[in-house]
C-alpha cells in the first residue's frame, strides 16, 4: 500500500467568538478532531451544511490556518510554518480554488498576467517558457489566447472560474483544494466546469479535496466522500455506495432532502429543528436533537467514527457494526 | 374556468435593450407553476413587471390580468389592492426584506392592518396564529424578537407568514430556498406545499433548481433569454423534455444514484441581451440547429393539449437522448 499524499490526523480548530459587545467570549469548535487521508490521484469530497467546518478543514490542510491540535502531512512531511521557504516550496505543489472567481482575480490585471503570476512568484522558467505555459494553460481549460488579453470583468462566471483553475494549475501542483468551485454557476455552466475538472484530474493525475454542499456535484467528482456535521465526520465511504446506502441518520436526511426531477416529494425525511450552531454544540452526538432515532445514550456519549465494513465508517450509536438497524430508516 | 392570472405579450426593455420578448402565461386558481431558467432568463422580471415593481426606466408593454383587471400601467390604487393582498411575493434573501429595527409583531401587524384592516388585539391574535402556522416554535415569546434573532430558515418562515397575512390568491416565491441549507430547504418547501393545500392558494415557484421545481409544481415553464421555450406538466417535462435547451438542463444535472455518466454540458454561454443572435436565441448553442433556426424566432407552438415548445423541429430529436 502506498503512503497517502495527504494525511490528516486529529486536527482541531477553535475560534473565540463574543456574543454581543459585552458578551463573554465563547469557544466555537469549528473543526473537532478530524482525521482522513487522500491517496495519490484520488478525490475526497467533503459535504456538509454551513457551519459544518468544511472550509476551515480545507484551509488547515493547505496550511493557511494552523490547526490548534493534530497534524497535517503532505507527501510524508508535515506542513511547514506559513511564510517559511519550505512552506512556499510545498505550496507550489498544492493550490486552492474558491467559490467566487471574481473575488480571487484582480480586475486590473489581464487574464494572461494573472495566470503567469504564480510562475513569476515561484520563479519557474524563462520569460518565453512562461508565455508558452500560459498559452498551454488557457487551452487546457478550453479557452484561447484572445481570452488571455481580456480582463476579468469582460468574462462570464464560468470563464472566470476556468481562469482561476488555469492559474491554480500553473505550477503543476499535485494537490488541489476546491471549495465550492461551481456553486455560484448556472447549471449548464456548472456541468462544463465539472467535466473539465474531471478531465484535468485524469490527465494530470491530480489529487483533490473537493468541498461542497451539493450532493450531486460531490458524487459526480469524488471517489470517496466524508459527510461533516458540526466539525466532525459523521460518515465516510465510497461515493456511489455512500449515497446509495447512507447509514448515518444525517446522511439519510441529506440524501432524501436532495430534490430529484421526476420524483414527487413522497417519503422525504424532513428534519425538524434549526441548522446547527457551532457556538452551541449539543452534548453527546451533535445531531441528536434533530435525529428521529435518538436514544438517551446519544445525548451523553459522543459516538466514535467506527468502521462498518472495508470502506464505510459511521459515527452513530445506532449503527454499530454489521448488525446495523437501518431497515426502519430506509 | 377563467384563469386567475393571465399574462399575454408581456415585454420589458431597459434602456432600449429588450429583456423580455413577449411572455404568454396563464395560472389557474390553486395551481403550482414552476418557472425555471438560468440567470438572466427573465423569470423574476416577468413578475416584477406584472406587479409594477420595476424601476421607472423599464419600458413595460403587453398585458397582465388578475381576474380580468389589467395590472400593466394600472394606477397605484389598484396595484396597492393587488400587491400583498391578492398576490404576495417572497424572495431569496428574506433577511433584507424585513426591517431590522422593528419586532416581528410590529411587522406582521403592519401587514395585517394594511391588507385586512385588523388592529389592536385582533391583529396581535392573528399575528400569533400566523407565526404558529408557519412553524415558529414558542410563537408567543418570539413575536417580540427582532429579525436578527432568527436563523435563515426561520426568517424565511416569517416572510411566508407575512405573505399569508393578506390571504393572497397567488404567492410568487422567487428562489425561496436558494440561500438555505439542504435540510432547511426541505422544511420550507414542505411548509409551502402545506399552506398551499390549506388555503387553496396558487403559487409560482421561480427557481434555477430543476429538482425543486419538479417536486413542487404541477406545470413548468422553461425560460431562455427572455422567452418561454417549453411549457409542460412537471412529470412529463422531466421524463421527456422536447426543447434541446430543456434536454440540456436536465442532462447537465449530475445524477444522485445509478451509474455515473459524463455530464452533457450545454456548450457556450447565455447570450448577452444586448446582442441576441438572429432567430432562435438558443441556436448557437444547440447541437440540432440548422440554417432555418437562424432565420426566425420559433413561436411557442402547442404540440398537444397541455404541452407547447418553441423549437422548429422538436419531433426530430433522437428519442434515446431525451430519455437518458
Amino acid at each position: 500500500m502506498t503512503t497517502p499524499l495527504v494525511e490528516v490526523t486529529a486536527i482541531s480548530r477553535t475560534y473565540r467568538m463574543r456574543s454581543g459587545l459585552f458578551g463573554r467570549p465563547a469557544a466555537v469548535h469549528a473543526v473537532d478532531g478530524l482525521s482522513f487521508s487522500i491517496a495519490k490521484g484520488e478525490t475526497l469530497g467533503i459535504v456538509g451544511e454551513s457551519g459544518s467546518g468544511k472550509s476551515t478543514t480545507g484551509r488547515m490542510v493547505l496550511g493557511l490556518e494552523p490547526p490548534d491540535a493534530g497534524t497535517v502531512r503532505f507527501d510524508g512531511a508535515p506542513i511547514a510554518a506559513p511564510g517559511s521557504a519550505a512552506w512556499r516550496a510545498q505550496r507550489a505543489r498544492m493550490q486552492m480554488i474558491f467559490q467566487d472567481p471574481l473575488g480571487a482575480l484582480d480586475r486590473r490585471l489581464s487574464v494572461a498576467e494573472q495566470i503567469r503570476e504564480p510562475l513569476d512568484i515561484h520563479n519557474i522558467g524563462t520569460a518565453a517558457e512562461r508565455e508558452a505555459r500560459v498559452h498551454e494553460l488557457l487551452h487546457a481549460v478550453d479557452l484561447n489566447d484572445s481570452h488571455g488579453a481580456r480582463y476579468p470583468g469582460a468574462l462570464s462566471g464560468g470563464q472566470r472560474q476556468r481562469i482561476v483553475l488555469a492559474r491554480a494549475l500553473a505550477t503543476r501542483p499535485d494537490f488541489l483544494v476546491c471549495d465550492e468551485p461551481v456553486s455560484a454557476l448556472d447549471v449548464s455552466i456548472q456541468a462544463q466546469v465539472v467535466n473539465l475538472l474531471i478531465d484535468l484530474q485524469a490527465r494530470l493525475g491530480l489529487t483533490m479535496l473537493f468541498i461542497s454542499h451539493d450532493l450531486r456535484v460531490i458524487r459526480q467528482i469524488s471517489s470517496k466522500v466524508a459527510v461533516m456535521y458540526l466539525g466532525r465526520i459523521v460518515e465516510s465511504g465510497d461515493a456511489d455506495d455512500l449515497f446509495a446506502r447512507p447509514q448515518h441518520p444525517y446522511t439519510q436526511a441529506l440524501v432524501s432532502a436532495s430534490p430529484a426531477p421526476g420524483r414527487r416529494s413522497t417519503g422525504r425525511i424532513v428534519l425538524t429543528g434549526d441548522p446547527p450552531n457551532p457556538a452551541a454544540r449539543p452534548s453527546g452526538c451533535a445531531f441528536h436533537p434533530r435525529c428521529r432515532h435518538a436514544m438517551a445514550r446519544c445525548a451523553v456519549e459522543v459516538p466514535a467514527l467506527t468502521p462498518l465494513d472495508e470502506t464505510r465508517q459511521v459515527a452513530c450509536h445506532l449503527v454499530a457494526g454489521p448488525q446495523s438497524q437501518t431497515q426502519d430508516a430506509a | 374556468m377563467a384563469p386567475l392570472v393571465s399574462i399575454s405579450g408581456l415585454r420589458v426593455a431597459f434602456d432600449g435593450t429588450h429583456v423580455l420578448h413577449g411572455i404568454d402565461l396563464d395560472i389557474d386558481k390553486g395551481e403550482a407553476l414552476g418557472l425555471v431558467g438560468e440567470s438572466g432568463s427573465g423569470k423574476s422580471v416577468t413578475w416584477l413587471a406584472a406587479l409594477g415593481l420595476l424601476p421607472a426606466k423599464a419600458k413595460v408593454s403587453g398585458s397582465a390580468k388578475l381576474e380580468g383587471h389589467e395590472l400593466i400601467a394600472a394606477d397605484g390604487k389598484l396595484l396597492d389592492q393587488v400587491r400583498g393582498r391578492r398576490i404576495a411575493m417572497i424572495f431569496q434573501d428574506p433577511a433584507s426584506a424585513l426591517n431590522p429595527v422593528l419586532t416581528i409583531r410590529r411587522q406582521l401587524c403592519e401587514s395585517l392592518a394594511l391588507h385586512r384592516g385588523l388592529r389592536g388585539e385582533a391583529a396581535r391574535t392573528e399575528a400569533l396564529r400566523l407565526l404558529d402556522l408557519v412553524g415558529i416554535p414558542d410563537a408567543t415569546r418570539r413575536l417580540s424578537a427582532y429579525p436578527h434573532e432568527f436563523s435563515g430558515g426561520q426568517v424565511q418562515r416569517i416572510m411566508i407568514a407575512m405573505a399569508l397575512a393578506g390571504q393572497p390568491d397567488l404567492l410568487i416565491a422567487d428562489e425561496p430556498t436558494t440561500a438555505l441549507d439542504a435540510t432547511i430547504q426541505a422544511q420550507i418547501l414542505d411548509l409551502l406545499s402545506a399552506v398551499r393545500r390549506e388555503f387553496n392558494m396558487a403559487m409560482v415557484l421561480i427557481s434555477h433548481d430543476l429538482g425543486v421545481v419538479a417536486e413542487n409544481c404541477d406545470r413548468v415553464c422553461v425560460m431562455y433569454a427572455g422567452r418561454i421555450i417549453e411549457r409542460a406538466p412537471a412529470t412529463r417535462l422531466f421524463d421527456d423534455p422536447w426543447h434541446p435547451y430543456a434536454q440540456g438542463l436536465i442532462g447537465a444535472l449530475p445524477p444522485l444514484d445509478g451509474a455515473r455518466r459524463r455530464l452533457r454540458a450545454i456548450p457556450g454561454t447565455v447570450p448577452d441581451p444586448r446582442a441576441l443572435p438572429r432567430g432562435c436565441a438558443f441556436a448557437p448553442r444547440c447541437t440540432f440547429a440548422g440554417d432555418h433556426c437562424h432565420a426566425g424566432v420559433p413561436p411557442l407552438a402547442p404540440l398537444d393539449q397541455d404541452r407547447a415548445v418553441a423549437c422548429l423541429q422538436p419531433q426530430r430529436l433522437p428519442v434515446e437522448l431525451a430519455a437518458e
